[in-house]
Order: C-alpha cells, then sequence, then structure tokens
C-alpha cells in the first residue's frame, strides 16, 4: 500500500550529505547507545513510555478503589490499603504521569518544530529522563512492603506528622518529591535554554508553535514552583526525623505553612500539566480544521498570562482553613479572574473549527472532546472559586469531578488526540482510524459516566478520601454507575494501546505529512533522521508548510539551501528573540554519564531515608565526582570555523 | 545544481559569555536557587509573624560580631575573583591563579566563621521554630558555598595541570559567576537573619 504522503520530504536529505551527518550523531552500537543515547527524539519516546507506564499502574489503582466503592460497607481492603492506593493513585497521575508525558511530546517535538538538531543540553535531557524514572521507582519502593506514602498527594500535616503517620511512609513521599524535582527542574532549564537559542534562522518569538509557548511557559513555571514543594518536603522531612518545629506545633511551628508552600507550588503546577496539552490542541487541531489557528496572538498571550495569575490563586485551595476574610476575598476574585485567560483558548478552537473545514478524524474527536471536558471542568471550577460554594464543596466528590474533568480532559484526551496526530511521524506508521473511532466511543462514554455522576455525589455530601460509606446514605447506586464507567474507560485506553501496537506492527506508511501540517517538522521523513534536519531550514512565517496554501505574500520559507554544519555533530544557535544566527555549537555524543548520575542519587537518597549515613555520603561522593567529570573541560578550543552551506 | 559549500564567513563555535548556551543555563539556576531562598525566607517571615510574640523567641537579635567581618569576606571573595578571571583572560596565568587561590581561602573563612557561630548558638537544630529556620536558611546558604568552594578549587586544579587554558573562558566565567549568586544571596539572607530583627 502506498504511503499516505507519497511525497518526498520538504527538507532535503542528499544522500552523500546524509552519510557524514549519520556518521557525527549515529548512536555507538550496543549498551553505551542505549544508555548513553542523548537524542532528544529517543528520550522523548522514553518519557512517553514510561509516563504511560504509569498512567497504567495508577489507572490500576484507581479501579481497585473503584471496586472498593462500587457498593456499600466494602471490605476489600483495609482503610490503610485504601489510604496508599489514592495516595499513590494521585502522586502517580499527577508527578509521574501528567508532566512527563507533556515532556515527552515537548522533547520529541521540540527541535523538530523549531528547526534545530536537538536540544540545548542534550545531556542533561538524558539527565532528566533517567532522573524521572529513578524517582519513580524510589516512590514505588515501599509499595509492596505496604509502606507507601499514604497522607495523599497534598500530603497534609499534622496527619503526616511523625505523631500521626509513623513508619516511613511519608518520609518516602518527602524525599520522592524532592528526587523528582531536581529532575524537573534539570529538565525545565532545558527547555527555556532550548526556546531562546535552538531554532532555526528565523524562527522568530511569533512564530512559535503554540505547544512550544505552553511548555516555555510550564517551564518558567516550574523553575519557580518547584523549590517550593522541595522546601516543604525537605521541612517535613526534618520535622519527622531531626525533630526540628517548622510544622510541629509545640515548638512554635505552623502546620498551615505547609499548605502555604504546598499550593504555591501546587496551583502554578496545576496549570504546568494543562498548558502544553492545550498548546498541543491548537497546533494539531488547526490542522484537522484545514486552517490557521483563530486568534495566535491572543493565545499565546492567554497563555503566559494564565500563569502568571496561576501564581496568585493558592489560596483558593485553602478556602476552608480560617485565613483572613480580605485574603479570602482577593483569592476569590483572583480566582475569579484565571477563567478568562483560559477561556480565550477555547474560543480560539470553536473559531477555528467553526470557521475551517473540519476532517473528522480521530485526533479531531479528541481535541473537540477537549473544549468540552474543559468547558464542564472550568465551570466547575469558577463554581468553587466562589467561597460560600467552596465552603460547601470542598474535600467532597464534587472537586473530585472538577480536578478529573480538568486533568483528564485537558490533559488525558489531548494527549490522546496527540499520539493519534504526532504516531506518524514518531513511528512512520498511521494508527488504525477505524479502531480510533471505538477507542474514542468508549474513553468519552466511560470517563463521562465516571466523573459526571461525582458532582452530584459531592454535592448530596459524599466526602472525598472515605474508604467505604454506609448503605443508607443514599451514596450506593450512583457509585456503582461510576465504577461501571470507570471499567469502560479503562477499557478504552486498553484500545488505545492496542491500537499504538497494532499501528507499530503493521500499520500503514505513513510519509512526511500524512495530515498535511504546516509546521516543520512535517517537513522531514517519518520517522527524521537522527539529526533531524540535514540542511537547516530558514523560517519566514509561522506556517512554513502552508506559505502557498494559505497566500501568504510574505517572504517565503527556505528548506533547499541553509546551513549544513557538518563538521562533526554540530548545531546552530541563534540569538535569543529575533533568531539570527549566532553561534555554532559543537553537541556531545553518547553518555553515561547521566545514567551513572540518577544511579548515584538512588543510594543517597536511599541512605537518607534508612537514616544510613555511610550509604548516603556514598552517593553524595559519587554525585559529586560525576557532576566534576561531568564539567570537565574539552581538549578543543577552536574559536570559531568556517560556516559550511548547502544549496 | 545545489552541493555543499563552505562560505567565506566564519562563526564562533561554543562561543563566549552570553553568546554561549551554558551561560543561559546558569541563569535558569539562579531562577529556581534564587526563588528557593525567597521561599525560605518567606517561611522565616512567616514563622516569626504567626507564631511567638518576641521574633527571635528570645528577644535579642543575633549578634553581628562574626556576621560582619564573614560578610566583608564574602563580598571581598567576589571582587578578588572577579579580578582574577579578568586577568586570566589576558594571559596573566600566575596572577589570576593567585588571585584565585586567594578568593577561595576567603570564602574558605566565611565558612569557618559561619560554623564557629553556628557552635556558639545557644539552641539546636531542634529547639523551636525559631532555631530550625535558622540552621536551615543559613545551611542551605551555606552548603551553596560549599558547592562554589569545591568548583573553584577544581577549577584551580585544573588550571595547575593545564586541562584549562586561555580557551576555557566558559568554565572561568560560569564558575564566577556562581560565586557572585551565592554572595547576592548572603545579602538576603543577612538581612533576613541579622537586619530584619533590628527593625522590628
Amino acid at each position: 500500500m502506498s504511503p499516505v504522503d507519497p511525497n518526498p520530504p520538504i527538507s532535503p536529505n542528499p544522500p552523500e550529505i546524509a552519510e557524514t551527518l549519520e556518521a557525527a550523531w549515529g548512536e555507538a552500537p550496543g549498551l553505551k547507545g542505549w544508555f548513553g543515547s542523548v537524542d532528544h527524539k529517543v528520550i522523548g519516546i522514553r518519557y512517553l513510555f514510561t509516563a504511560f507506564a504509569f498512567l497504567i499502574i495508577g489507572g490500576i489503582e484507581a479501579l481497585v478503589m473503584r471496586v472498593q466503592l462500587a457498593g456499600p460497607d466494602a471490605s476489600l481492603l483495609s482503610p490503610e490499603q485504601y489510604n496508599q492506593l489514592f495516595s499513590m493513585h494521585g502522586v502517580t497521575m499527577i508527578f509521574l504521569y501528567a508532566l512527563p508525558i507533556l515532556s515527552g511530546f515537548s522533547n520529541y517535538l521540540w527541535p523538530l518544530m523549531l528547526g534545530s538538531r536537538d536540544m540545548a543540553f542534550p545531556r542533561m535531557n538524558a539527565l532528566s529522563y533517567w532522573l524521572f524514572l529513578a524517582a519513580g521507582i524510589f516512590l514505588y519502593l515501599s509499595f509492596p512492603l505496604g509502606a507507601a506514602p499514604d497522607g495523599g498527594w497534598f500530603n497534609y500535616v499534622p496527619n503526616s506528622s511523625s505523631e500521626f503517620s509513623p513508619g516511613p511512609n511519608i518520609d518516602v513521599y518527602c524525599l520522592g518529591l524532592i528526587f523528582l524535582g531536581i529532575s524537573t527542574t534539570v529538565g525545565s532549564a532545558n527547555f527555556v535554554v532550548t526556546l531562546l537559542r535552538m531554532r532555526a534562522p528565523g524562527m522568530s518569538m511569533n512564530r512559535l508553535p503554540i505547544i512550544v509557548w505552553g511548555t516555555m511557559t510550564a517551564s518558567v513555571a516550574n523553575l519557580f514552583a518547584v523549590p517550593a514543594v522541595s522546601l516543604a518536603c525537605l521541612f517535613l522531612w526534618f520535622d519527622r526525623n531531626l525533630g526540628t518545629h517548622f510544622f510541629e506545633i509545640s515548638g512554635g511551628g505552623q502546620p498551615l505553612l505547609w499548605q502555604h508552600l504546598f499550593w504555591m507550588f501546587g496551583h502554578p503546577w496545576v496549570y504546568a500539566i494543562v498548558l502544553p496539552a492545550m498548546g498541543m490542541v491548537s497546533d494539531a487541531l488547526p490542522v484537522h480544521c484545514r486552517r490557521p489557528l483563530v486568534g495566535y496572538t491572543l493565545v499565546a498571550m492567554a497563555t503566559v498570562a494564565t500563569m502568571v495569575v496561576g501564581f496568585g490563586v493558592w489560596l483558593h485551595h485553602m478556602f476552608a482553613t480560617g485565613v483572613p476574610t480580605l485574603a479570602l476575598s482577593f483569592f476569590s476574585a483572583a480566582s475569579f479572574v484565571i477563567a478568562i485567560p483560559s477561556a480565550i483558548s477555547v474560543f480560539a478552537w470553536i473559531a477555528t473549527i467553526w470557521t475551517g473545514r473540519a476532517r473528522i478524524t480521530v485526533p479531531f474527536l479528541f481535541f473537540t472532546s477537549v473544549i468540552l471536558l474543559f468547558v464542564i471542568g472550568g465551570v466547575s471550577g469558577v463554581m468553587t472559586a466562589s467561597l460560600a460554594l467552596d465552603w460547601q464543596l470542598t474535600d467532597t466528590y464534587f472537586i473530585v469531578a472538577h480536578l478529573h474533568y480538568v486533568l483528564i480532559g485537558i490533559n488525558l484526551f489531548a494527549v490522546t488526540g496527540a499520539i493519534y496526530h504526532w504516531y506518524p511521524k514518531m513511528s512512520g506508521r498511521m494508527m488504525d482510524e477505524r479502531l480510533g473511532r471505538w477507542v474514542f466511543g468508549l474513553m468519552f462514554t466511560g470517563f463521562n459516566l465516571a466523573f459526571l455522576p461525582m458532582h452530584w455525589l459531592g454535592l448530596a455530601g459524599m466526602p472525598r478520601r472515605v474508604y467505604t460509606y454506609a448503605h443508607n446514605m443514599g451514596f450506593s447506586a450512583t457509585n456503582m454507575v461510576v465504577t461501571i464507567g470507570a471499567f469502560l474507560f479503562a477499557f478504552g485506553i486498553l484500545l488505545f494501546f492496542t491500537n499504538i501496537w497494532l499501528g507499530a506492527r503493521s500499520g500503514r506508511a505513513a510519509g512526511p505529512n500524512p495530515w498535511e501540517g504546516p509546521t516543520l517538522e512535517w517537513a522531514v521523513s517519518s520517522p527524521p533522521p537522527i539529526y533531524n534536519f540535514a540542511v537547516i531550514p530558514l523560517v519566514a512565517s509561522r506556517h512554513p508548510l502552508w506559505e502557498e496554501r494559505i497566500g501568504d505574500t510574505g517572504e517565503k520559507s527556505l528548506f533547499a539551501e541553509g546551513f549544513l554544519l557538518d563538521r562533526g555533530k554540530e548545531t546552530l544557535a541563534v540569538t535569543p528573540l529575533d533568531g539570527e544566527p549566532d553561534v555554532i555549537l559543537k553537541m556531545p555524543g553518547d553518555s553515561w554519564l547521566p545514567f551513572a548520575l540518577s544511579v548515584a542519587l538512588m543510594p543517597l537518597f536511599g541512605g537518607l531515608l534508612l537514616h544510613s549515613t555511610l550509604l548516603a555520603a556514598l552517593g553524595a561522593l559519587a554525585t559529586l565526582v560525576i557532576l566534576i567529570l561531568w564539567y570537565a573541560p574539552h581538549a578543543d578550543t577552536a574559536e570559531d570555523e568556517a560556516v559550511r552551506v548547502y544549496g | 545544481m545545489a552541493e555543499a559549500r563552505t562560505l567565506d564567513a566564519r562563526l564562533p563555535i561554543h562561543g563566549m559569555g552570553r553568546v554561549g548556551t551554558p551561560w543561559w543555563g546558569m541563569l535558569c539556576l539562579f531562577a529556581t536557587e534564587g526563588i528557593l531562598f525567597a521561599y525560605l525566607i518567606f517561611s522565616y517571615a512567616y514563622l516569626g509573624s504567626q507564631g511567638y510574640q518576641a521574633w527571635p523567641p528570645t528577644g535579642v537579635p543575633p549578634s553581628l560580631v562574626l556576621a560582619i567581618p564573614a560578610t566583608i569576606l564574602l563580598v571581598g571573595s567576589s571582587f578578588v575573583l572577579e579580578y582574577a578571571k579578568r586577568r586570566a583572560r589576558m594571559g596573566a596565568v600566575g596572577v589570576a591563579r593567585l588571585a584565585l587561590a586567594i578568593g577561595i581561602l576567603m570564602g574558605a573563612a566565611f565558612v569557618a566563621l559561619s560554623l564557629k557561630e553556628w557552635s556558639d548558638k545557644p539552641f539546636t537544630l531542634a529547639t523551636n521554630s525559631y532555631s530550625s529556620i535558622y540552621f536551615v536558611l543559613t545551611g542551605t546558604h551555606l552548603a551553596h558555598v560549599a558547592i562554589g568552594l569545591i568548583a573553584l578549587i577544581v577549577l584551580l586544579v585544573w588550571s595547575l595541570t593545564g586541562r584549562i587554558g586561555p580557551g576555557h573562558e566558559q568554565h572561568r566565567t560560569l564558575a564566577t559567576l556562581y560565586w557572585h549568586f551565592v554572595d547576592v544571596v548572603w545579602l538576603f539572607v543577612f538581612a533576613t537573619i541579622y537586619l530584619s530583627p533590628r527593625l522590628a
């Protein structure tokens, strides 16, 4: 069967150049190539794969809880087991799935979309992946022992203090989140510098795809937000292990300090796990509507504005804690205001569908459903921004419904659509559309069946985080419906993974641009060569592949000629704002260091957990040695080099 | 016919300072570490304003006897290291190494004074919320000084063993820049711990 797009890639890849670049960029054979890979595409796919694995684990935890809650007075799980399950479910989905899955997409797509050959710091990129994996394993190490974190994903003190939670459970949480925070920070810094420097000439700020705006905003936010939770976890670990009094009230500690620090991090984080996903919708939905996104500038600015306001709403998670009225009013107002930038994207998407010529593809179905689910989740969010309502609804299933509509609605549904959209680029093959429609139907029906009734449960007064309920409370029938919906939803996701697997085995060849997309990733073959672009493109518009189609009368983007950079593993860095060629970067090759560093951190954190100074000291020493090797000066100090071009 | 060509135009490799990428990576590190100290100082203020009547609970602001000389040493070391970096750029290797060594000694003296001040305190980490935040705030900063010292010592060793030469401007720039950052952070820590109780 012929490929969906039979044309050769628009970005040329002449054989003699391909050979030179392949030699410079190709990975080492064997173990070193596998553990030492610094290719952003390999790392991106690893991120996606691992995050999906955590999605399955977190999903199974949810299903076990749903079995327990299907009927009243159930005894499948003990309260302790239930506590660990909902805590690990939250931690897994929020920390180990929701952001890493988006990092996976961004890692894979950024250099391709920006017209570069790699991220700014390839070894740091590998490091952020290995740290994510190591921290994920660390958080799960105590799960089989029945000592997993059990204080909920926001782990409030004093419930999580050593007095009320003896045992290692909460210590695993504290150290695990600090561990994971390093991964997030390293990854975010890499995205920020990549955005500023690693773009094709001409890729100026006003031409960036929206997913780049989304991930950049999320990354800057992470740099500013993650230290808050790492610090809170450090304080709590000190309180629990060294007898300090940060939260411990007897020595002047303040339990509410935990909530402040946690939500100063937590709320920006919520936006960090939806803004890149909204960016994916903003970039991919217009392709299936065959027109550019309506209101590009507004959407880009709204993305940034959402995050800025997002730093000023953390107190709305604490309305019921007795904070002063003035603060309540301010944060309530800010929480209402944030609806405005969020709504801009929604209206832009609707206008894009309305004025475009939509193809009803599987990605289109998923992206459209994002709009609906986001509106439902958004409206229930605005409702709880109101103090009077929040006092009634907080800690009930209404909140559970709200946060799942927002997170699954904007994150998972967007991600699923994005997999259907970009899978052809990553694998070179299409996913089956017919099966995809079944996946969509099951996921959409299952999701709404599972979560819409939760609103009602909340309004009827069912508190969240209870391991069971009595038979005469009127919750039974609705809970059974919720459980049926959850299994339907899970079945849809199982079918989705089957769809991926079948696509890899027997999917139709895609060709470079099967969806006729406008952005640079569609200019190279599918899957792309390891160096992405043999000739670095010269970008002249926001839609380099659509210039003729949309009648762009300005200058045309150039693919057939441009920077070649074939003297070793080289790429180009540009000036931050205008995208003028600035400097040639010699990129590092495969390296053991990132993997070794994440392995070295295991005994460091493990030693802290087990109170083994020796183990921790060994880990710290190994970390130090690896870092020194990392920054070891390279022998070649040539200052400049003649520019090689093609064309 | 399209073909590969070499132009007369040249572009720098890696680039110095802002032209390279590591400088921007360092900026990201400063952003996230800077905000970490902001959260620490917020916690100090929160614990102080929500808990005790007097803050510090003893009612007496911490003594400046060791803190002032320590501050002078640390701030002074920044100037010495900046001087070392500039001499190295001009190729005055001997002077640069000497200045680097002096900078390291000044930083080490700061650490020694801080540890002395720690051991003189009548309270320990676990005494109360003030002692907890005092040790963790100054300790986090001290850890940053220690990492900076290790970086500078490694830099000096690399210079003496010939692994770093005139072409490695980037290494010198980044190590010095990090030290300046740690210095600036100290001024905020100093203002928080030593000056703010005197203003109240």
